[in-house]
């Protein structure tokens, strides 16, 4: 099958094309490096099929970053090339353009974002353009849908420029000529999102913005996600599923092996959602009621504020602080998408330089920055207690994450590169994409909890059966006793939490602890080993040696944190 | 016509980049990003602590470090 690849600038809207192309649905946003792997998708063309790669977004041929040799690398295969352009960008873009000439390969060009060009100010002269790159040019708008159709149609005409190899500076020469015959630029006085743009990344005002911003963001999550659990996921369980399986209850006859399993404990002769532990009863209360209506409202607003163009604002202000932890602020879109699940947090430091930049973030992300299912778990357990309690937690982690970024920057060889961003200007954020982004990231949450917050639960009654639940507590438990200041059933919680964290925070409930337990067992679980499933990609995307050292600081930071609190806290 | 670098240029100022110190690899990655000779560009804003720098040109706007920064000599706009 024939091999088209989609290529051009970082945030010049490949994704939303190849989407539209091939009919995959991907995540876009609003900044430079959101694909940082190439995707395959495949496309009717006539009667055939063709294979269209969406590639991570490359300024030039020469790559600065992995995600960019990815770009480079699956160039070599492609047998056609479709050059993304932003319209609105014309000069700077058209240097990977003439790199690209330069190769030979069949290609043709989609202009796009068509639809910023107007109130930019910009025309272009795209049948002129196509003359002098001697390629075929379709205007398009992946977000609009402008162009898609020509595009499909324009495959068959892809030539190969035949332009022979050029110097740096003879490249700029000819961009100068190309830029005053096609672009046109009309002066028009600065509009209101153009002077926002301008102050939101000003050090005065953009700090006044970013704490707002962040003040906001928080009261939303908050709003919308205590909104959905207190007046649509609890009722529905309380009113609708909790009679359902009281009756199954009563027919299995409200005690027995196979009741333990599904129900699980009652008190009181009634279900107990938080604390059950049945595999029908508190597995899917944990997931869809306490941590669901989080992880919905923490991507809404992610999703939200990474279309907006506002993040790379965020990487800017932050920068300072990034640097005491040998990371630069870009650093911070990382960390960000750690807060929602650490695994692409991970994945996304691709769009970091240096292997020492991505070992320091990864494990930063690793151990101070919880995933949303277990956020949602810990507000669930302690915002009960009052929001005090929950702020400490957060307070520990944010220390613990200066303390451990410090110490690494401070004993691994090498320096971390400054900061080098573009910033995008603001965007609306597109209803579809935005949509389609969302359900893409709540069905990965949930393909990916639900099965191991099951077995988690599944194996948790089964152990207890055969009574080796006991046996290993007894075992480990005057450790964690002795340490922690936990009872010795918390051993199960930790080993849990290896799975998953919010089922692993969900079996502490019924364990009865006291407020200082509850945060310690807290703290421990976000700063301890994560799951499995962050464990996996950290040793794809850094290797064994880098993940034992991770796994070496996990250890010794829980120890040191957990020890200290039982030891200082009252 | 006074020339100074990029950390030293107020917020607000207007300026012509006349050369980059630093070799031809920041050159170009700066080149490819929008940012070359004889371009005009103007300082949003800079950050305390040697903090990073920020610049527009054209509708392009940069963020960069502040090492970066001093390697960026402009000409700056008569008022």
């Amino acid at each position: 099958m024939k091999k088209i690849a989609l290529i051009g600038n970082p945030n010049v809207g490949k994704s939303v094309l190849f989407s539209r192309l091939t009919g995959v649905r991907v995540v876009v946003s609003n900044y430079p490096g959101t694909t940082v792997e190439f995707l395959e998708g495949k496309m009717a063309v006539g009667n055939d099929f063709v294979e269209v790669i969406d590639v991570p977004g490359t300024y030039s041929l020469e790559p600065s970053v992995p995600a960019e040799e990815v770009a480079i690398k699956m160039l070599e295969d492609a047998d056609m090339i479709i050059n993304v352009l932003d319209a609105t960008n014309l000069e700077r873009n058209l240097y990977l353009t003439m790199e690209l000439l330069e190769t030979n390969h069949p290609m043709i060009i989609a202009l796009n974002m068509q639809d910023e060009l107007k109130h930019n100010g910009i025309t272009i002269n795209d049948q002129e353009l196509e003359k002098l790159l001697k390629v075929k040019v379709i205007p398009t708008s992946g977000v609009t849908g402008l162009g898609i159709r020509e595009l499909k149609q324009a495959l068959g005409q892809a030539t190969s420029g035949n332009v022979k190899s050029r110097t740096h500076q003879q490249r700029w020469e000819h961009i100068g000529i190309i830029i005053d015959s096609v672009q046109q630029l009309t002066h028009r006085h600065h509009t209101f999102w153009e002077i926002l743009e301008d102050a939101s990344v000003n050090h005065w005002w953009g700090t006044v913005i970013a704490m707002g911003v962040i003040f906001v963001c928080f009261k939303i999550v908050r709003f919308i996600g205590e909104g959905l659990i207190n007046h649509v996921m609890a009722p529905l369980f309380n009113s609708v599923y909790q009679p359902l399986l009281g009756q199954l209850s009563a027919k299995l006859g409200g005690n027995g092996f196979l009741h333990n399993i599904l129900i699980g404990k009652l008190f009181e002769g009634q279900i107990d959602f938080q604390q059950s532990m049945g595999l029908l009863t508190t597995a899917p209360y944990v997931e869809l009621v306490m941590v669901l209506p989080y992880v919905f409202s923490f991507y809404l607003l992610l999703s939200f504020l990474e279309d907006s163009g506002y993040i790379p604002r965020l990487a800017l202000l932050l920068d300072n602080i990034m640097h005491r932890l040998g990371l630069h602020g870009f650093a911070i879109i990382p960390v960000l998408l750690g807060f929602g699940c650490n695994v692409p947090g991970i994945m996304a430091t691709r769009v970091l330089e240096s292997k020492r930049e991505r070992f320091i973030a990864s494990t930063l992300i690793s151990i101070g920055v919880p995933c949303a299912a277990l956020q949602a778990m810990i507000v669930g357990i302690l915002g009960g207690y009052g929001g005090k309690y929950v702020l400490f937690v957060y307070a520990v982690l944010f220390i613990v994450w200066l303390f451990i970024g410090t110490a690494m920057n401070y004993f691994l060889k090498g320096y971390s590169p400054e900061l080098f961003i573009e910033i995008p200007s603001y965007r609306l954020p597109s209803a579809r994409l935005l949509r389609q982004k969302i359900v893409l990231r709540i069905r990965g949450f949930l393909i990916e909890a639900m099965p191991v917050v099951l077995a988690s639960v599944l194996v948790i009654n089964l152990l207890q059966q055969i009574k080796l639940f006991e046996f290993v507590s007894g075992l480990f438990g005057p450790l964690l006793s002795f340490v922690f200041g936990l009872p010795k059933e918390a051993v199960w919680v930790l080993i849990i939490g290896l799975l998953r964290k919010d089922i692993a925070a969900g079996m502490l409930i019924p364990l009865g602890l006291s407020l200082k337990q509850l945060v310690i067992a807290c703290i421990v679980l976000c700063i301890s080993f994560p799951c499995i499933a962050t464990f996996a990609i950290f040793l794809k995307e850094l290797g064994l040696k880098r993940l034992s050292q991770a796994a070496m600081i996990m250890l010794g930071i829980t120890v040191l944190v957990g020890g200290s609190l039982n030891f200082v806290l009252h | 016509m006074r020339k100074v670098n990029l950390t030293k240029m107020k917020t607000g100022e207007k300026g012509i980049i006349a050369h980059i110190d630093g070799g031809t690899v920041l050159e170009k990655r700066l080149a490819v990003m929008g940012v070359r000779m004889e371009k005009t560009i103007t300082k949003l804003s800079s950050f305390v602590m040697k903090g990073p720098v920020a610049i527009k040109s054209g509708r392009t706007v940069i963020a960069l470090g502040h090492g970066m920064a001093a390697k960026i000599w402009i000409n700056l706009s008569e008022k």
